[in-house]
């Protein structure tokens, strides 16, 4: 089934929740769906018999921090292994608050990436499990793949900058 | 040659061999260093190369030890994450004295690539151990390794055990005997200090 297909389906089902559906050169077609509606919709994309994305390739953090915007996101890829067909699912999240209900329920997977992003961009996975830091160390202050993160001076009395 | 004659021979020369206690006891200290096992980054791989036939790293008296307690000396062999500074660290100090580090590779002499931009990394395993030898590379050729290897063979074996002063350049000397010349002078001051209170 084609991204495009996919899209219109998801709208049929969830309306509003869908924003939008982007199609350009060089990227795989995408679709921005409302965060607080999230995992209803990857429950749909997972257990629908003509979806059947049993698969989450991949779960990634990114900081879109730009002169026109100050958000962060969470970037869900998805591949079906019977139906050989995949998806991109995007949220965008507030800077402040970046707050988004975990799919680790829905695929055992996002368990570690989602600490990954959380480690790495502080976004906040409501209802997960063990939501701690994965890369850096417990005590770690800051969120380092932020676009306004600071290197700090000194880590437990070690100097940091070269 | 001649140890090794009188050796053959123990009864034409009466038995007796003469040496220095001090240069047995580096040769031996030097010709059986055994290393703690411990692998960082991709610089490991390459340590593993310097382990295998080709390069056959054990000629050299070096037995990996899987503790810290059994060590004479550790490669630090990788990029030194903060993280992993506080176990490397806890590690050195878990070996008994007399020790030695190895830094090996860009990451572990000054913290390599990531020098400008690693948040993340150590920069130069120097700031919290001594090292004794820094081998250079991006990882170093075994070549390399093992030349780092023979520069720290060559420095326990010139190290002074007895009489370690008199084996000290002239400036190190001098050094020492500034400080005690100020440290006496503090006691001086000390002393003369608690007598006018006394007084």
């Amino acid at each position: 089934m084609q991204a495009k297909d996919i899209y219109e389906k998801l709208q049929k089902e969830f309306g509003e929740a869908i924003i939008s559906f982007t199609q350009e050169d060089n990227v795989e077609d995408f679709v921005t769906v409302e965060p607080a509606k999230l995992r209803d919709i990857c429950l749909f994309l997972r257990d629908e018999e003509d979806l059947d994305f049993d698969y989450l390739a991949c779960l990634s953090g990114v900081d879109y921090k730009s002169k026109q915007s100050d958000d962060l996101g969470v970037v869900y890829h998805l591949y079906s292994v019977a139906l050989k067909h995949r998806f991109v699912l995007k949220v965008v999240l507030n800077r402040e608050n970046p707050k988004v209900p975990t799919v680790e329920n829905v695929w055992k997977a996002a368990n570690w990436h989602e600490r990954e992003a959380y480690d790495m961009y502080g976004v906040i996975f409501e209802d997960h499990p063990n939501l701690i830091r994965i890369l850096t160390p417990y005590d770690w202050e800051g969120y380092p793949l932020r676009k306004d993160y600071k290197e700090p001076d000194e880590y437990n009395g070690i100097k940091v900058p070269y | 040659m001649g140890l090794l004659d009188r050796l053959d021979k123990p009864f034409e020369s009466g038995g007796i061999v003469l040496g220095v206690a001090e240069e047995l006891l580096n040769w031996g200290r030097s010709k059986s260093d055994w290393y703690l096992h411990f692998g960082l980054a991709c610089c490991a791989i390459e340590f593993m190369a310097a382990n295998a036939s080709h390069f056959d790293f054990m000629r050299f008296g070096c037995i990996p030890r899987a503790s810290p307690r059994q060590a004479d000396f550790m490669i630090v062999s990788g990029t030194v994450t903060l993280k992993m500074a506080e176990r490397v660290k806890r590690l050195y100090d878990q070996m008994p004295e007399p020790k030695y580090v190895l830094s090996m590779g860009s990451c572990a002499n000054a913290g390599g690539p990531y020098w400008k931009h690693g948040y993340h990394v150590l920069k130069g395993v120097d700031r919290i151990l001594p090292v004794d030898v820094y081998v250079p590379g991006c990882p170093p050729r075994p070549e390399a390794f093992l030349e780092g290897m023979v520069k720290l063979q060559e420095m326990i074996k010139n190290q002074a055990i007895f009489n370690k002063r008199k084996k000290m350049s002239a400036e190190d000397n001098a050094a020492i005997e500034d400080r005690m010349i100020q440290i006496e002078r503090f006691r001086q001051q000390f002393d003369d200090y608690h007598n006018q209170e006394d007084k």
